[in-house]
């Protein structure tokens, strides 16, 4: 049997959408028992939410004020000391799990597999490397703990109607005392989240400025989509760097991705692959976005997208 | 403070498309442009910049691979690390056995500061830095953009998936540099030629004790699945028309 621990990553009042697709792959584990651990400052409404997770066993909180801003240093050693009853200790591939699970893996004395995106067995996984231009599976060695940060894009999300029981734990742990939270400046929008929306809107380097990228913004509003921008985009300060998709941004799996005057490099792409509809709008007839696109325009983005506004609004 | 480590990883070229040898062996290396992984790149600079501040006395970059490792070596040597240690190692190692290999040069070392690169671009885990610091007992700052010394301690600006997280961390720390922490200068040919005069001292990882950690071992590696080609639309009424189509507008 594997025993899972599952580590939910949430903003204090829920949990992140990354949970649920966690939750997929860690069910695929043959001879999964799940466990998701929650570890918050209050951990009321949390653990109730991950309870109703199908698929999830029990759920095991652990209330602490010193995790009302999560810091991997203080978590890692009360995670470590909670895997010990498990086979397998799971998080998402996100910033909060790549910043976490490997100093967990570390402590626990194993390698770590990033990005796992498909289960082959209980221990042996797939997972992209150069940025998703190969793809190795790989295979932890027979009595090792499994670690592994799970791709998120590449699982659908577990539904709701589960029953699981919610107990408390306090794992003996010491609190560093070297690492301090300061602040977070989250850009609060109404706008849907990048990592989990059905449909995202992202601009590239072609939108020449910061002024020009609102109109990214207003094609997102009619559709109901997320914003997110190219590298040279964010890079050139047209769009803050939380919108970023690609190797070293959002890796997101959205029903429809449009990417306008984005040209489409290999590290961008790795982001947006697993989309199911993918519509490139762009001036240049060779930008390799085209290769990968379900639906191509070749324009000017700046006459293209007004019409286009035009047109979805009959 | 006295002394920076940094990371740099001898990597496959930013440019170069790989391709999948056809026996699922790996990827094709032969004849391949290889490179600093560019996060590294940025590792360093800010290092350099540290020192150029005058926070900073000595910048050892380390790396950990085949003895062509020291082609890199050298290009850090050229930005302006003051020497550098090859770690070498014929075989395929995974980030937990190179955070031990790097542990066991910080013991030597005892540098004030780690700066590595927050993932390389070959495998794509970002994993070294945060168990370097777990190994090390110290702390961590992961996807830095931002960084000021403040005597015995740093206040580092995160790249997270919200936006921007503000920690303090105490030295010696282990920190991994995000893409806007800063752009890595050129390298210019009198200091490629000034590079070829500082120490570059080789070291193996038998000699520094670490074994390499075989709990985590690569099966097969494949070509991604293509994507099925698209149709190119010839105006908007067009794309809405297939969008339409598709169900993904009303």
């Amino acid at each position: 049997m594997s025993k899972i621990l599952l580590i939910a990553e949430h903003d204090g009042k829920k949990l992140s959408p990354a949970v649920a697709r966690c939750v997929t792959c860690a069910r695929q584990v043959p001879g999964a028992e799940l466990t998701v651990a929650v570890f918050a400052a209050d951990t009321a409404a949390l653990g109730a939410e991950a309870a109703t997770l199908a698929g999830v066993a029990k759920v095991v909180t652990v209330a602490d004020a010193r995790h009302a801003h999560p810091l991997a240093a203080v978590l890692a050693p009360q995670v470590a000391e909670l895997a010990k009853d498990y086979t397998h200790v799971f998080g998402a591939s996100t910033t909060f799990g790549k910043d976490l699970m490997p100093r967990v893996a570390a402590l626990l004395g194993v390698p770590q597999i990033s990005d796992a995106m498909a289960v082959e067995s209980a221990t042996r996984f797939k997972r992209p490397i150069y940025a998703g231009n190969a793809i190795v599976t790989v295979e932890v060695a027979a009595g090792r703990k499994v670690v592994a940060t799970v791709r998120t894009a590449s699982f659908e999300a577990a539904g709701a109607g589960g029953s699981a029981s919610v107990s408390a734990a306090s794992p003996a742990a010491a609190t560093p005392a070297h690492t301090r939270f300061v602040a977070l400046s989250a850009a609060t929008s109404d706008r849907p989240d990048l990592q989990s929306a059905p449909r995202v809107v992202s601009g590239g380097r072609a939108l020449g400025s910061k002024e020009n990228f609102q109109i990214i913004f207003s094609l997102a509003d009619k559709l109901g989509a997320a914003v997110g921008a190219s590298r040279a985009a964010v890079d050139a300060g047209y769009a803050p760097n939380e919108l970023q998709v690609g190797q070293t941004g959002k890796i997101i799996a959205p029903e429809l991705y449009v990417a306008i005057g984005i040209s489409g490099a290999i590290q961008h792409l790795t982001g947006i692959k697993d989309a199911r509809t993918i519509v490139a709008i762009n001036k240049d007839a060779e930008a390799p976005i085209f290769e990968v696109a379900d639906l191509g325009l070749v324009g000017d983005l700046f006459q293209v997208l007004p019409e286009l506004e035009k047109g979805l609004a009959k | 403070m006295r002394k920076i480590l940094v990371g740099v990883k001898r990597v496959v070229d930013y440019n170069v498309r790989v391709r999948v040898k056809p026996d699922g062996s790996g990827v094709a290396l032969d004849g391949v442009k290889m490179s600093v992984n560019p996060f590294d790149e940025i590792a360093l600079e800010e290092a350099l910049r540290i020192k150029e501040r005058g926070e900073a006395g000595e910048i050892v970059a380390v790396s950990i691979g085949p003895d062509d490792a020291q082609q890199q070596l050298r290009t850090a040597l050229a930005m302006g690390a003051d020497r550098a240690i090859l770690v070498k190692t014929t075989e395929h190692i995974e980030p937990f056995t190179a955070a031990q290999a790097l542990l066991a040069v910080v013991r030597k070392e005892n540098p004030d500061l780690v700066i590595v690169g927050k993932q390389a671009i070959d495998d794509d885990c970002a994993q070294t830095g945060p168990m370097l610091a777990a190994l090390w007992d110290r702390p961590q700052a992961t996807f830095c953009s931002k960084l000021e010394i403040k005597g015995g301690s740093a206040v580092i600006v995160r790249e997270v998936d919200a936006g921007l997280e503000t920690i303090e961390i105490d030295l010696p720390a282990v920190i991994s540099a995000d893409l806007r922490l800063n752009e890595p200068r050129y390298v210019k040919l009198p200091d490629i030629m000034k590079a070829k005069k500082k120490p570059l001292d080789v070291t193996d990882l038998a000699t520094l004790g670490v074994a390499v950690d075989k709990g985590l071992v690569t099966v097969t590696t494949e070509a991604p699945k293509p994507r099925s080609k698209g149709v190119i639309v010839k105006d908007v009424a067009e794309l809405i028309e297939a969008l339409k189509k598709k169900g993904l507008v009303s």
